[in-house]
């Protein structure tokens, strides 16, 4: 298994946002994850990429326990992550912030790092914007730049936090073209969507968070048709 | 005429050592938001490796600096690891009563090691030689290298941030500090280099604060405030603000001078007012918190 997740567990105070969950992607996959505000999706990335220590429970990537291991250290291991509000860095242009990722992440010298990152530039849309610095960048641009600099780490996991919100269908289309792309080159893919069709036109799996919990998991258009889900989303009893 | 030429010739090379001193400073500010109170005394300590090693060694204190420096990278990097890290990221206050007491440590150290006593370095010929402008105008060569050494620290600075990949490191963990580790960077290694940075910088403004003046253990808070005046009048991020800062508060301490013997230090601190009430954000500011 790429990743796994053991019993992961993890409060704020009286709030629980992880609850024993167990997790296990395989090398290459795409899964989905829906859930209400509030369910823990956000707090499961900010558990798997080292932003927050778990209270329980163990975190592994490929068979080795990362627990314990610092963000940058997971960033070296093959773990990739954006926002869901773009938070790139300000100061510095387009291809620097991906120049921070290849060389510090992958551990490249900055000539060796140069092709790579011009080729993710080229792949998401953002090769003409290059030098431009950050703060003028358009929403769509910084949506596609908050990807293109988790792919300069080259993860072997993507984490994607809400990354069609606030698009236009053109743009949500677009961007489903590029996540497809960098699937189909064999990155394994963890996708937090509240728009549900965007995530069913790539994931292959579908899990439903709430309250910390996992309450359904499986065939994507299945679990969307479930008791759970129709509770939660809807409020009724089926 | 010649007098009035003369006076603001020494005010601006004035402002050239108070922004060597300010320069470290303002890196550790602008890289981790570190408000740093032993930066004076740092540079006092500087002074005083540099006068030991000189006399140690039997050199010059040029020759004693290019052993200083590394030795001084390693104290700022072993600073920063051992102690400094631990005292960031739980708000303003931790950081500013542990930079305070390693001020009071560093001062005490220094008089245990070294007494209370006056030193200076002592660099020869060198400290009298003078060059003629032309006009009657005649300016030392320490007060010149001052200003020139200056100058190529605030370009190899600049050089470091915006053409290397440790400066964007840098700047991206200034950035965003989280984001920066998801990157890849470590950002306590990082901070533990830019505090010997700021070190070799303090090193090379120790040099010329020991041969213009005497120095003793006490003298590091003094430095200082001009440090932090200059810095705050320059703009926080920029380092040629910072150059331009202690200009002005050079400027104005050799203007005050004149006037007056007694109102050189009264001055500086006025002209930093009167640029804190027009500009809060000092005159060249680019980082936007």
């Amino acid at each position: 298994m790429l990743l796994e997740l053991k019993g992961l567990c993890k409060s704020f105070g009286s709030v629980v946002a992880a609850d024993d969950l167990n997790l296990a992607l395989a090398p290459g996959e795409a899964l989905g994850i829906i859930g209400p505000n509030g369910a823990g999706k956000t707090t499961l990335f900010n558990l798997i990429a080292g932003s927050l220590a778990p209270d329980r429970g163990e975190i592994r990537l490929n068979d080795r326990d990362i627990t314990t291991a610092s963000a940058h250290q997971r960033c070296k291991f093959g773990i990739g992550r954006s926002y869901q509000v773009p938070q790139p860095f300000e100061s510095l242009t387009v291809f620097e912030n991906l120049l921070v990722g290849a060389v510090h992440g992958r551990g490249l010298a900055e000539r060796d790092a140069a092709a790579p990152c011009a080729d993710i530039l080229l792949r998401t849309g953002l090769i003409a914007r290059a030098d431009t610095p950050v703060r003028s960048l358009t929403l769509l641009e910084r949506k596609r730049l908050e990807m293109a600099r988790a792919l300069a780490t080259k993860p072997q996991l993507l984490l994607l936090d809400e990354i069609a919100g606030g698009l236009t269908e053109a743009e949500c289309g677009a961007l489903i073209e590029t996540i497809r792309d960098v699937h189909a080159a064999g990155t394994a893919i963890v996708w937090i969507e509240h728009i549900v069709h965007a995530l069913l036109a790539v994931v292959g799996r579908l899990i439903v968070l709430d309250f910390g919990r996992k309450v359904a998991e499986g065939e994507p258009h299945r679990v969307m048709a479930s008791t759970e889900v129709r509770q939660i989303y809807i409020g009724i009893e089926a | 005429m010649a007098g009035l030429a003369d006076t603001i010739i020494q005010g601006v090379l004035l402002g050239g050592l108070y922004a060597l001193f300010a320069a470290g400073l303002s890196l550790t500010f602008g890289i981790m938001r570190l408000v740093n109170l032993a930066h004076g005394d740092l540079i006092v300590l500087a002074a005083f490796a540099i006068l030991a090693l000189a006399s140690w060694l039997a050199v010059d204190p040029f020759l004693a600096l290019l052993v200083a420096l590394p030795l001084m990278f390693g104290v700022g990097f072993g600073l920063q690891h051992v102690l400094l890290n631990r005292a960031l990221g739980h708000g303003i206050l931790p950081p500013l009563l542990v930079t305070f007491g390693l001020s009071i440590i560093i001062q005490n150290g220094l008089m245990q090691g070294f007494t209370a006593d006056s030193q200076r370095l002592q660099a020869g010929a060198i400290e009298t030689a003078s060059v003629s402008l032309g006009g009657g105008v005649t300016v030392g060569l320490m007060p010149l290298a001052t200003f020139g050494s200056a100058i190529v620290v605030i370009l190899g600075l600049n050089f470091l941030f915006y053409k290397t990949p440790l400066g964007r490191a840098f700047r991206a963990t200034s950035d965003d500090l989280e984001i920066a580790e998801l990157m890849g960077i470590d950002h306590r290694r990082i901070f533990s280099i830019a505090m010997g940075v700021a070190m070799i910088v303090a090193t090379v403004a120790a040099l010329y604060l020991g041969m213009r003046a005497n120095f003793d253990p006490t003298i590091g808070p003094a430095r200082l405030l001009y440090a932090f005046e200059a810095v705050i009048v320059g703009g926080l991020g920029s380092f040629w603000g910072t150059l331009a800062g202690g200009v002005i508060i050079g400027l104005a301490q050799t203007i005050g001078a004149e006037l007056n013997p007694e109102w050189q230090i009264l001055a500086g601190h006025l002209a930093f007012l009167v640029v804190l009430v027009l500009r809060p954000r000092g005159l060249f500011p680019r980082a936007l918190d």
